[in-house]
């Protein structure tokens, strides 16, 4: 599962829009996954300007 | 909030705002949703826009901008400097934005206009029946509220997750996202009406850094790098952080801005049934600078004058809307789309001897004939071995499209 870390995040919502399944959404000030939709496959931990994502098994 | 509108906007920046203006200075009813709580912030962008851009809207009101601009820098791999002088420079001799200001003062002008406004109202899923778009719930304050419009305008920005929960697949290829990073900095030695851009692959592979004057020693300091070059350390953030160690030491970061921009090629349809897409959301912010501002303005002032003809004529269905996406796509700005997600597509693929080669044989030219297919001509003549090189990047498809 991909887990946020907010002390990092500035909530810009760039991994938003390259999510293939749709499974992240932007509200207001905190990212939200939808586990049951997100498929684990790391994109939005690749484009994070920050790197405030992490895939972790 | 009502339950019930001609048109809804989910969106407050740009595109949405001005979209709503031109529907509600029509006479139509009109909400306009904004998930977050205040208009404009936090900022998500460098603030740049052309002059003769923006003129085509309104001469700003001095609020709004942060500087002029009246020439370009562009520094290669090597550190060499050209200068882009100001009739030779083209669109990018513009300004530089408060984009707190400017977003907000175009929402205060739908409102103005008698648009409805709503904040930290956030668009959860639209209302489908039939295969068109009825409307949306609305959270605001943890309760759902239902909204049904006759038409609604998909002004959500990058994320553009409206549109998609619509089926319109608006998702964006990891290498045609830029992931960006900026520093609004101050106490820097900076030209206050220069634009700088700096390339390399070391210094912003697939993207450049970009110094944005806002004021008197301050500026936006900011890098894009393409979504596949961004590898831990070696992200945005950790680029300019390395850059501005290395040009703006005693610089103070006085606010940390993120965002995404796309680079890759619009929607291929920006219209559904009873549902418009405008701005960042439709794609169109600009492959080579991305740069938005302005495509949010139009699309959404255009979103605006092709609705309400539909909606006057009782018919908002897909094909009713379409002459919105004919539009654009023949317009300025979908040329220019069409145009620079070409040279983007060559330019991402320049080492820096390349880039280097480029930037000095530009920079020996004679610029007074300057437009980008002379530019690209000039280029080719001066860089023999380059243009073999730009061949197989592609170069046959970017000359077919002057």
């Amino acid at each position: 599962m991909i887990e946020v870390h907010r002390e990092i995040c500035a909530y810009c919502g760039c991994c938003v829009s390259v999510c293939p399944e749709g499974a992240l959404e932007l509200v207001d000030a905190y990212l939200d996954i939808d586990t049951n939709t997100c498929k684990n496959c790391g994109i939005c931990v690749r484009v994070c300007p920050l790197g405030a994502l992490e895939a972790k098994k | 909030m009502k339950r019930e509108y001609d048109v809804l906007v989910v969106g407050g920046g740009p595109g949405g705002a001005f979209a709503a203006k031109t529907f509600a200075e029509k006479g139509y009813s009109v909400l306009l949703t904004e998930k977050r709580p205040a208009i404009g912030a936090p900022v998500r962008c460098a603030e740049g826009v052309g002059k003769a851009l923006m003129h085509e809207f309104f001469k700003p009101e001095d609020r709004w901008v942060a500087a002029e601009i009246e020439k370009a820098n562009i520094i290669a791999p090597d550190g060499f400097k050209m200068e882009l002088e100001p009739e030779k420079a083209g669109a990018e001799v513009g300004y530089v934005l408060h984009r707190k200001v400017f977003d907000r003062d175009l929402v205060w002008m739908a409102a103005g206009a008698g648009a409805d406004i709503q904040v930290k109202t956030r668009a959860v899923t639209p209302i489908m029946e039939d295969g068109a778009v009825k409307g949306a719930i609305l959270n605001q304050g943890g309760i759902a509220h239902e909204v049904r419009a006759g038409l609604t305008i998909a002004a959500d920005g990058v994320e553009s997750k409206f549109a998609r929960w619509c089926g319109v697949d608006t998702t964006v290829p990891l290498r045609e996202m830029e992931t960006c990073a900026q520093y609004l900095m101050t106490g820097i030695d900076i030209d206050a009406h220069a634009t700088e851009f700096y390339v390399g692959n070391n210094i912003a592979p697939g993207g450049y850094v970009w110094i944005f004057p806002k004021g008197d020693k301050t500026a936006n300091v900011g890098i894009g790098v393409g979504g596949d070059r961004c590898k831990p350390g070696n992200r945005p953030i950790d680029y300019l952080n390395r850059f501005v160690a290395r040009n703006f030491p005693n610089g103070k970061a006085i606010e940390l801005i993120a965002g995404g921009v796309s680079i890759c090629q619009p929607l291929p349809c920006t219209v559904a049934n009873n549902l418009m897409i405008v701005g960042d959301a439709a794609r169109v912010s600009d492959p080579l600078t991305g740069g938005g501002i302005y495509a949010a303005l139009y699309t959404g002032k255009l979103a605006g004058d092709v609705g309400s003809m539909a909606i006057e004529k009782g018919d908002t269905s897909a094909q009713a809307l379409m002459p919105y996406d004919e539009t654009w796509r023949a317009s300025y700005l979908g040329k220019a789309l069409e145009r620079n997600y070409q040279i983007k597509e060559v330019f991402v693929k320049l080492n820096d001897d390349d880039l280097n080669a480029i930037v000095h044989s530009v920079s020996k030219m004679n610029l007074s004939d300057f437009n980008t297919l002379n530019l690209i001509k000039n280029i080719i003549a001066a860089n023999p071995k380059l243009a073999i090189k730009l061949g197989k990047a592609g170069l046959k498809s970017l000359l077919d499209s002057f």
